[in-house]
């Protein structure tokens, strides 16, 4: 019983990283009807930073603001980066081709996502970097026979905050109301007085800033980074939106975590080995027999 | 004095194809003007044009001596024009509430007013106070429709462009609309209108224009209007009743 709940806790914890990507791509999806390749590189460029600062930055920092203010500095820093790397791949790659219709921008994408990949490489190499793994105190817990590290229950708590203040953002503001009105119906939005704009440029930094302090939490959590990751999590966080609804902001959330737990109970009752293919007999599944996901409305009908 | 809204020797083009050649309409603060036309006639395009939807290749858009040409669609709500559009449009995954909320969305900073203008269009179609919190997606045709205009009433426009309000609706619910038209109208808000319905258009406004393959075909007070053989025949039923009497 407790090696199942253990599970489902570690679960939670790679599905919220699922989740928290996973929102990147639905928002974009949801207001743009592209799905952002270079995402998951967003990601990966977050992760490399916030490691850099922790890295080269942490005795610096950790001896003015303490290691709590390290670690903060790491996420601000690496979410405020992507951002502008959010922004500007918008300006550069996409903004140019939204005319030419849906497959340029797909395939723009694609170019913007090898190109970031390429550039991580170049900056921090190709080999694996192992992220700090002293910063946060290695103190273990037992909450009802249950065995959780306090790095776990930071990054539970982190996840659960970041998604809960998107949520609210985006159900509960007249702001969230715009986003998802523009996502249904661009035309009648912009007679509401919502500049599309300002809608797409939001979502293209809000997006890429989670990524971003996803990927902090990642390093921290496996101790290791490539330049690769992001396609793995990418991949992983695109089912996890297909499968809650693409476009649909609860959707993502839903499906990360879902896709998270199962993939952990997958690799503890079936194959470890085999975990990465659940994920894809999952997405396979979720396709054929409900396209829409499980908050989605009509999805196949957009694309 | 201007009228409030002038649209001046108006053409608009989709492609190479003409869909408004050489339009001059005007609204009078104050007024509701309807503007009749079959399908295709180009209803839509105009006011489409007016809230900037549409790119304006000859002619002018002025309003309150401002020319309008050029201003995108999200800043025209903010100058007092709102568009309730053809076939409703309401977002159907919001609820009603936020449908209006996003009605009032260059004004939302400003509180009491938005609570004002949802209190106005509250006491004019009750029905959606009562359903503020379901979908709009789950209202039947009738409350779409009201709620589209409602939805429109938030930004408290001057100018109010209604497309087809009457489209697909049920005679009682039309006769609903129209009252509801005509005492939003006698608010102060000034209205085009832009209908196939004619019996009801020409009923409730001052002032009509006839649009056919994008072209002003005819034009004036719609007591004259009503009384034009011509628009009679294609318009009011002519052609239909006497088919009738010959059966
Ligand atoms: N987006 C568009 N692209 C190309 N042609 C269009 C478009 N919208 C309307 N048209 C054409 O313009 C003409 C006028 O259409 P519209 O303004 O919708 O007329 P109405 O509202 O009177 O039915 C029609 O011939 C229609 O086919
Ligand atoms: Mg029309």
């Amino acid at each position: 019983m407790h090696v199942i709940l253990e599970q489902i806790i570690n679960g939670l914890t790679i599905g919220s990283f699922y989740a928290l990507i996973a929102l990147g791509y639905s928002m974009v999806y949801g207001v743009l009807k592209l799905i952002n390749f270079a995402h998951g590189d967003f990601f990966t460029l977050g992760s490399y930073l916030g490691y850099t600062v922790l890295v080269f930055g942490a005795a610096l920092l950790t001896a003015h603001f303490g290691l709590w203010g390290a670690l903060t500095a790491a996420l601000i820093f690496a979410a405020v980066s992507l951002a502008l790397v959010g922004l500007i791949v918008e300006r550069l790659a996409y903004r140019p081709v939204y005319p030419a219709g849906r497959l340029p921008a797909v395939v723009s994408a694609l170019g913007a996502s090898i190109f970031l990949q390429n550039t991580i490489m170049v900056g921090w190499g190709p080999r694996f970097q192992a992220y700090p793994s002293e910063l946060i105190p290695n103190v273990h817990l037992q909450i009802g026979g249950i065995h959780l590290s306090l790095l776990q229950i930071l990054i539970l708590v982190m996840s659960f905050l970041l998604m809960g203040l998107l949520y609210y953002i985006v159900q509960k503001t007249t702001f969230g109301a715009a986003i998802r009105a523009t996502a249904h119906d661009r035309k009648t939005a912009s007679l509401m007085g919502i500049n599309i704009n300002k809608v797409i440029l939001f979502i293209f930094t809000l997006g890429p800033a989670l990524g971003a302090m996803t990927g902090i939490m990642v390093g921290m959590y496996y101790r290791q980074i490539s330049f690769t990751m992001g396609w793995n999590y990418g991949l992983k966080a695109f089912t996890a939106s297909v499968l809650g609804g693409i476009g649909n902001i609860p959707g993502a959330m839903i499906g990360g975590l879902i896709l998270g737990v199962l993939e952990m109970l997958g690799a503890a009752y079936i194959s470890a080995a085999w975990k990465d293919v659940f994920v894809f007999i999952i997405l396979i599944l979720v396709l054929i027999f409900r396209p829409t996901g499980i908050l989605g409305e009509k999805v196949a009908e957009k694309v | 004095m201007a009228p409030l809204l002038n649209i001046e020797h108006l053409s608009i083009s989709y492609g190479g194809i003409q869909a408004i050649k050489d339009v001059s309409i005007h609204l009078e603060q104050g007024e509701i003007v309807s503007v009749l036309g079959a399908n295709g006639a180009g209803k839509s395009t105009l006011l489409q044009a007016v809230s900037g939807l549409v790119p304006i290749s000859g002619g002018s858009v002025v309003f309150s001596s401002e020319v309008l040409n050029k201003v995108p669609a999200y800043e025209i709500v903010l100058k007092g024009i709102s568009l309730s559009p053809e076939g409703r449009r309401v977002f159907p995954t919001l609820t009603v509430e936020e449908n209006l909320n996003l009605g009032a969305y260059t004004r939302r900073k400003m509180r009491d007013e938005v609570r004002k203008a949802k209190d106005r269009v509250f006491s004019l179609f009750p029905i959606l106070s009562e359903r503020r919190k379901q979908l709009a997606g789950t209202l039947s045709g009738g409350e779409q429709q009201m709620l589209a205009i409602g939805r429109a009433l938030m930004s408290t426009p001057r100018v109010l462009l209604l497309d087809e309000p009457s489209l697909g609706l049920a005679p009682i619910l039309v006769k609903q609309i129209f009252d509801i038209i005509a005492e939003i109208n006698a608010q102060g808000t000034s209205i085009l209108l832009v209908e196939q319905n004619a019996h009801k258009a020409l009923g409730i406004a001052s002032r009509g224009y006839v649009l056919e393959n994008g072209r002003i075909v005819a034009s004036g007070p719609t007591s004259s209007l009503r009384s034009d053989e011509k628009i009679q025949e294609a318009y009011l039923g002519g052609a239909a009743l006497r088919k009738k009497a010959a059966r």
